[in-house]
């Protein structure tokens, strides 16, 4: 169920250029039902920024009622989360959205596909299907160098490909390289990014089961407000539209336009 | 809560908060945190006679204190907010006022005629101010007589009590206010958003996908105070206010500004839980400030020494 409450602030860091990793503890967590969720952080203390902002979830620890959230600061309001420090509160509303299917049989493959500030929700979901007994296969792509993070931690829970647009760490050029060099043999394939990045995904495999975690402007994150609307691919479909912050984030291949 | 019950055309309210049209849905989304008997009403998002797909994206763009929107009035159409929404709200008591729109004068006539015949739709909020469309909207309320005959119209075909919104985008919001009280308008609801624009930092161009949008939010308030204050001096009618309200602070300074009741809009977006909040605390500062009643209050800013006089 959603919830909104105060979360502690366990510990914040920069781990890579502009990219911070919050660690935050309250009730919240237990609602948290699958990976590819996100939370909605009220940021400022008073009505500039206006609107909360979706951070989505990279880890989960249940027992101790703890999530790690990895985001970029962009903005005045991601600038000012990036000031919190350990101790202080967050108002934060969620669980937020559908999130990532991890049924899947035990010996199965999955390839894990993700972009920039996209890398984050990837982490729990890779840890749930492994799990599972699922194998995992990740690539990474970042801009840079100094935007690389995390990538220590993806290889603990199986092979990981890491690209950067300019070469300056692993290897240099797309997701899209990647997958054209290995032509990897998987079973289910899982991206988040870019939308140029989903989009070419979704096209380089059409014969697969392909899920994507879709970014918008939003507003209220609850459904409510018609912000960040995709229509749907099929037109004979009885609404014709998806809200990307409670029917997504996450859809299937070929369920919404990108 | 005695203190708080408010009577307007076709509206008894148990308070004077509800959410304002847009910001809510159709109140499923809302109802996972509330109960929504609680609210004084609710002005559902606003029925078209066909169902709309809205706006391309982005629709939204943050400004400071507020945002603006081009949603594009997307809603599932007359026969689905019949069939299902009114329906599924019908478990709530609480009365609803439908906020209805169109293309044409045709449009908004279908649409009232048969929608005021819902038995939980107590009144009707004409849309004419919504900046986000090509045709309609806007359009019908900028010009007084335009506005006039399309409130002339709806009235006579409507079951229920007929509140119009207004839009704050014109030279005199009085003149409007009295052109719809002419065309047989029950109640007025203000104030709709403002247009306004923004530009990307990189590209120069428009953020939203609709290159204008609604100005809504804190950033509006006194803007809408000011408007409230003047057509509640012009008109004979009672005015629900809306327009950046967060707190019942807010809430207040628009029943001192001559408005009967007001409706939250943009605050629902941020804490699902606002309203219920404000009726809340509007109790506790009613009891601070020592006000009897909500309604003695109306007006205050300008009805000097009139004391126990009520709003209209």
């Amino acid at each position: 169920m959603k919830k909104i409450g105060e979360m502690k602030i366990v510990s914040q860091k920069e781990i890579a250029k502009n990219i911070f990793q919050l660690i935050l503890q309250g009730k919240l967590v237990s609602e948290i039902e699958r990976p590819g969720q996100f939370v909605h952080m009220k940021v400022g203390e008073g009505i500039d920024p206006l609107l909360r902002r979706p951070i989505s979830i990279c880890e989960i620890d249940r027992e101790n009622q703890i999530m790690t959230c990895i985001y970029r600061t962009e903005g005045k309001g991601t600038t000012w989360l990036s000031k919190k420090q350990q101790g202080e509160y967050i108002n934060v509303l969620g669980p937020l959205g559908n999130g990532f299917p991890v049924q899947m049989k035990s010996g199965k493959v999955a390839l894990l596909i993700g972009g920039g500030i996209g890398v984050p929700p990837l982490y729990e979901l890779s840890k749930q299907l492994r799990n599972r007994d699922i194998q995992v296969i990740h690539v990474l792509g970042f801009q840079t160098k100094s935007a690389v993070f995390l990538t220590k931690e993806f290889q603990r829970l199986g092979v990981t490909y890491i690209v950067t647009d300019d070469g300056s760490y692993g290897e240099k050029g797309f997701v899209t390289d990647v997958l054209k060099k290995q032509n990897f043999d998987f079973d289910r394939l899982y991206a988040c990014g870019p939308t140029p990045m989903l989009k070419a995904l979704e096209q380089k495999f059409p014969e697969k089961e392909v899920y994507l975690s879709l970014e918008e402007r939003m507003s209220c994150g609850i459904g409510a407000c018609f912000a960040c609307i995709r229509p749907t691919k099929d037109r004979e479909d009885k609404k014709g539209y998806r809200k990307i912050c409670s029917d997504g984030p996450v859809f299937q291949a070929g369920e919404v336009i990108l | 809560m005695n203190r708080f019950s408010v009577s307007l055309p076709g509206l008894q309210l148990k308070n004077p908060i509800m959410p304002a049209s847009g910001c809510f849905g159709f109140g499923r989304e809302f109802a996972e945190f509330y109960d929504l008997s609680i609210l004084g009403a609710i002005m559902i998002k606003a029925t078209t006679v066909e169902p709309r797909y809205g706006n391309p994206t982005p629709r939204v763009a943050e400004t400071p204190g507020g945002m603006l929107n081009a949603i594009g009035l997307q809603n599932p159409g007359l026969k689905k907010v019949m069939e299902e929404e009114l329906p599924w709200l019908s478990q709530f008591d609480v009365p609803i006022i439908a906020n209805i729109a169109g293309s044409t004068v045709e449009d908004y006539v279908s649409v009232a005629k048969e929608i005021s015949e819902a038995p939980n739709v107590h009144a009707l909020e004409l849309n004419i101010s919504c900046p986000n469309v090509k045709h309609g909207g806007i359009a019908f309320g900028t010009v007084p007589d335009v506005a006039k005959e399309v409130t002339k119209r709806v009235k006579n075909v409507s079951r229920v009590p007929v509140y119009v919104k207004l839009s704050p985008n014109v030279t005199d919001i009085r003149l409007m206010a009295k052109a719809v009280e002419d065309g047989g308008a029950d109640g007025i609801t203000m104030i709709n958003t403002l247009t306004g624009l923004r530009l990307d930092m990189k590209t120069g161009k428009p953020i939203l996908a609709n290159i204008t949008g609604g100005l809504s939010g804190p950033a509006i308030k006194p803007i809408a105070i000011r408007m409230v204050y003047e057509v509640s001096q012009t008109v004979n009618i009672p005015i629900i206010g809306m327009g950046g309200i967060s707190s019942a602070e807010d809430a207040l300074e628009f029943i001192y500004a001559g408005a009967s009741a007001v409706a939250v809009g943009t605050a629902n977006l941020i804490d699902p839980f606002i309203c219920p909040k404000i009726i809340t605390d509007l109790e506790q500062l009613l009891e601070k400030l020592n006000i009897d009643h909500i309604s003695d209050v109306c007006g205050r800013s300008w009805k000097h020494g009139i004391s126990g006089y009520h709003c209209p």
